[in-house]
């Protein structure tokens, strides 16, 4: 390449049609995607947030009235701020586990796991074709109260005698840890695999003990990794419900529940005031998260 | 001793990621075994004896192959729709600049930042208030896996176009190709390895979704749904078949696709 | 060593309705980038056959001349003509002319028979068995037919991107920085080799390097280029021995250029006055006519005397060795003169001559014909350091 001038020139301009008729092209192949995200993924934003200002007393039968019910918003927090509450907690909590077992994993298939690499990466991906719903089962079945699991709990007295574990918070946030991990260890293995390994061993060369290589170089080079899968497995497991609903029981649910109760029972204006608290919450999280991390060039 | 303490800190991460790989792989050791299950009495979850019935007999259970069956048309018609879609998506992204790509960008990426929960709830409230419950089916169902497959398809694609050199496609040109004919002998064929992997991964999703799919699916029954029907009530031992089926068929795939790509490379 | 040319039937050939002389002509050509030419109309006359070579600075405009030429980049301004023919706004696939890029982009999908096939069957031409298995043992590689291109070397590589070009037989080739990817053993041999292949298929090679020893080595002709225009043209004889800018002086080998005036004329030569030192230049190699100029020498050209030692030609007086280093086939001083500069001297170790030793005083001295002077207006120090 020669120099600054030139190389720019390039990646701006590399054809010779002519930029507005590429520009045109672009808009084309852009539409049919972008027309379907704006129906079917704008609108119904849109129309939830509308759906959450409607009159609480009408029904799908009679149709709903927009009477600007900013009441659905205080009386559904009042009456679900536990959940709420719950759901950020479990979530945040099966996060964090996922992060301190899944760090070790990517980085164990990176840099140790030498011609056994891709084999461990499909190991990591292949409990995934199962049914997320059929892997829960078999957690309920693995944490019964006559299973393996609580026998040997038992045994080392960390459950009581008529203790379980199923119907616990303990069970839910295994069952999120479990089932979101994947989505933890592939982000951290892609950015530890894009590392360059003689920056570790330069860092040694220059008198880092292993631990404080890991944490001055290793760590911060990796965030990127560590902000997208922390993000990819925070975000799903807060508004999850099947966890809380197979593995835990009514003193377990989760935000995710309550959306899903309300709907099913046709309570749409309350439903859809605690799905917008719920989108917009995330939301602002996330961006003070990233912008904490300051790895806004992730988006 | 120093020795010793070498060996095992080089060997303790490795370890540990070893123990999380077979956390990963507990419950998998489970479905296989419940697929084999002689369950004691129908309503028991548990496992009692060993019997091959559940594998020559998967369809028993009524309802369970026909959602299989539901699901499978899904999967296939969702991933044919977002992977076009997402595939063009992906080549004005890469290729062509205009305005609005920044917009574009971030309306690609907020699906995938949605809790699942609002997504359905939000499909279910768009469709009700325009058409009325009765929409809801097959249809929507479908509407809605394109929408939140759409945007993995296009991040997937478009990692793999913006790793590919475009002086390939120059090349080509020079070397009197046509547009059409540099795109159709280079470009695509480059290209394809991504836009396969999006489509997996589109199939993987749609095929797994429940939470999306329980909004919007009226009477239709999927899978997902299935099981979620029966694990209220009691649970037959066939799910664990078809959880088992589906492992076994994609890792296969993985490693028919390894074979295949080691012996291309190691042809002649 | 000649293409193959049993089946060039014509038909297939592209370059078939291009008349007359294969001459490659550019003029006033031109690219913005913004408010930014990259090239600046430039005129250019490339003679059919010729190895021809852009040489320059990295970000000189020399890349974006070729990409105009292969029809990869649209020119703002002016005209490329082949033969006589206009073929500024035709397609990549619609001219005479093949490119070797710089990283080769070869397909990384496709065999090396079916990359170097891939020109001659996109011309529609079915019958590609032969010429590629002659071209490949053009390059030597007629036993990597059935590998991938990742299978093969630097080297290997850069052979298969020339095989992929010469194949459809081009009026002109492109070379864009072609031995850049390659260390420095291989990329003197494949110099040669290059020049070998130009001289038997005898097609125009327009070749862009940043590396004046590579240009040097395999060109007829050199365009030096700075900042979107050329500098100067010529031989690479011509451009070392008589630069005409300070660019050229200092881009192309090294230079000692002083700080000088015009005092007059005598007969065929300038009589320069160099820091109260009175030389005679030819007049063909002084730039300027009067008023401040840069007196050039090449280090080699610098003869240091003992002093005292009786002698003809021109004189810049006594300095002082700064500083000697010995590499091997000549010897490098540093000498420092009456006014403070710090002059370069090469020397060949012969042996003639013993090799002298710091803070030796000595005369400098230089034969008028060998030296050469610049506009003072120039920046001394253009082109140094750059590459």
């Amino acid at each position: 390449m020669s120099g600054p001038a030139a190389s720019t020139a390039t990646s701006t301009e590399t054809s010779t049609t002519t930029p507005r008729k590429r520009r045109s092209i672009g808009w084309l192949l852009l539409l049919p995607g972008a027309l379907w995200l704006a129906a079917f993924f704008v609108t119904p934003l849109v129309q939830l947030v509308a759906t959450s200002l409607y009159d609480p007393n009408g029904s799908v039968e009679a149709g709903y009235a927009m009477t600007w019910s900013w009441g659905n918003y205080t009386e559904a927090l009042d009456f679900y701020s536990e959940p709420f509450i719950r759901g950020f907690v479990y979530a945040g909590i099966a996060t964090v586990l996922c992060l301190l077992i899944g760090y070790p994993l990517a980085y164990a298939i990176v840099f140790k796991a030498g011609r056994w690499k891709n084999l461990m990466l499909v190991l990591v991906i292949a409990p995934f074709f199962t049914s997320f719903l059929v892997r829960t089962l078999a957690w309920k079945l693995i944490l019964a109260d006559n299973g393996f699991v609580v026998s040997t709990f038992k045994t080392l007295g960390l459950v009581d005698d008529d203790g379980r574990l199923l119907a616990t918070g303990f069970a839910v946030v295994a069952g999120l840890t479990y089932n979101f991990l994947p989505f933890m260890v592939l982000p951290l293995y892609a950015s530890l695999e894009r590392l360059d390994h003689r920056l570790i061993e330069a860092a040694g060369d220059l008198y880092a003990s292993p631990a404080q290589g890991f944490r001055k170089v290793t760590l911060p080079l990796s965030m990127p990794g560590v902000v997208a899968g922390t993000l990819l497995t925070f975000i799903p497991s807060a508004g999850d419900f099947i966890n809380s609903q197979l593995l835990g029981d009514t003193n377990q649910t989760m935000i995710g529940n309550s959306i899903q109760t309300l709907f099913e029972a046709g309570s749409y204006p309350a439903a859809s005031a605690l799905s917008v608290t719920l989108m917009a919450l995330i939301i602002v999280m996330v961006a003070i998260y990233i912008r904490r991390a300051g790895t806004e060039e992730l988006l | 001793m120093v020795r010793l303490g070498r060996w095992v800190s080089d060997h303790v991460v490795a370890g540990v990621g070893l123990l999380v790989l077979i956390y990963l792989f507990v419950p998998m050791f489970v479905v296989i075994a419940m697929s084999f299950n002689d369950p004691a009495s129908r309503a028991a979850y548990t496992l009692d004896g060993f019997t091959v019935r559940n594998w020559t007999n998967p369809c028993e259970p009524e309802g369970l192959c026909s959602s299989l069956v539901t699901s499978l048309q899904v999967g296939i018609l969702a991933t044919v729709g977002a992977t076009v879609l997402g595939t063009l998506m992906a080549f004005a992204l890469v290729r062509h600049r205009f305005r609005g790509r920044g917009t574009a960008n971030v309306v690609i990426f907020l699906p995938m930042a949605s809790p699942e929960v609002v997504l359905g709830a939000s499909l279910l409230a768009l469709f009700v208030s325009t058409a009325g419950g009765g929409v809801l089916g097959f249809g929507t169902i479908l509407i809605a896996h394109i929408m939140f497959c759409l945007s993995f398809v296009v991040v997937t694609v478009r990692a793999r176009l913006q790793g590919m050199d475009t002086s390939l496609e120059q090349a080509a040109m020079d070397l009197y190709a046509t547009e059409s004919q540099a795109f159709w002998k280079v470009t695509f064929p480059l290209v394809f390895p991504g836009i396969l992997s999006a489509a997996l991964l589109a199939f993987a999703l749609s095929f797994d979704d429940f939470i999306v799919t329980n909004f919007n699916s009226g009477q239709t029954v999927t899978f997902p749904m299935y099981v979620w029907g029966v694990a209220q009530r009691d649970i037959p031992m066939q799910i664990n078949v078809i959880g088992t089926a589906m492992f076994l068929v994609a890792v296969l795939l993985v490693v028919v696709s390894e074979v295949l790509r080691v012996r291309r490379e190691r042809v002649r | 060593m000649t293409l193959d040319t049993t089946d060039a039937d014509g038909a297939a050939d592209p370059g078939t309705d291009v008349a007359g002389a294969g001459d490659l002509e550019l003029r006033s050509l031109t690219k913005r980038f913004g408010d930014y030419a990259a090239v600046n109309s430039l005129d250019l006359t490339v003679p059919a056959g010729a190895f021809f070579a852009l040489l320059g600075p990295s970000g000189c405009g020399k890349t974006t001349t070729l990409r105009m030429v292969a029809g990869l980049e649209v020119p703002s301004d002016g005209e490329v003509l082949l033969g006589g023919v206009d073929i500024t706004w035709a397609k990549p696939y619609k001219r005479p002319v093949n490119t070797v890029f710089q990283s080769y982009a070869l397909f990384p999908h496709l065999t090396i028979h079916e990359n170097v096939a891939f020109g001659l069957r996109r011309q529609g031409r079915s019958d590609v068995n032969g010429p590629v298995g002659d071209m490949l043992s053009l390059v030597e590689l007629e036993d990597f037919a059935g590998r991938k291109p990742a299978q093969l070397s630097g080297g290997q590589q850069q052979r298969v991107a020339l095989a992929r070009a010469l194949i459809n037989e081009p009026k002109v080739l492109l070379l864009d920085e072609p031995l850049g990817a390659l260390d420095l053993k291989l990329r003197r041999q494949m110099q040669l080799e290059l020049k070998r292949i130009q001289l038997g298929v005898g097609v125009t090679f327009v070749h862009v390097t940043h590396d004046q020893e590579e240009a040097m080595t395999m060109a007829d002709t050199i365009a030096v280029m700075n900042a979107g225009v050329i500098e100067q043209m010529g031989s690479p004889n011509e451009l070392y021995e008589n630069p005409r800018t300070t660019f050229v002086a200092n881009f192309l080998g090294q230079s000692n250029l002083v700080d000088a005036d015009i005092s007059g004329r005598d007969g065929d030569d300038v009589v320069v006055d160099a820091q109260g030192a009175k030389v005679r230049i030819p007049a063909d190699r002084v730039q300027v006519n009067d008023g401040k100029v840069w007196l050039g020498v090449r280090p080699e050209k610098v003869f240091l005397a003992s002093t005292g030692e009786p002698h003809t030609g021109n004189s810049l007086g006594t300095a002082r060795i700064v500083d000697v280093s010995f590499v091997g086939v000549s010897t490098q001083y540093l000498v420092r003169m009456g006014w403070g500069q710090e002059l370069m001297a090469f020397e060949q170790n012969t042996g003639a001559r013993p090799i002298m030793r710091s803070a030796d005083e000595v005369e400098v001295r230089f034969n008028g014909a060998h030296a050469f002077v610049l506009d003072h207006a120039q920046d001394a120090r253009a082109g140094v350091d750059e590459d």
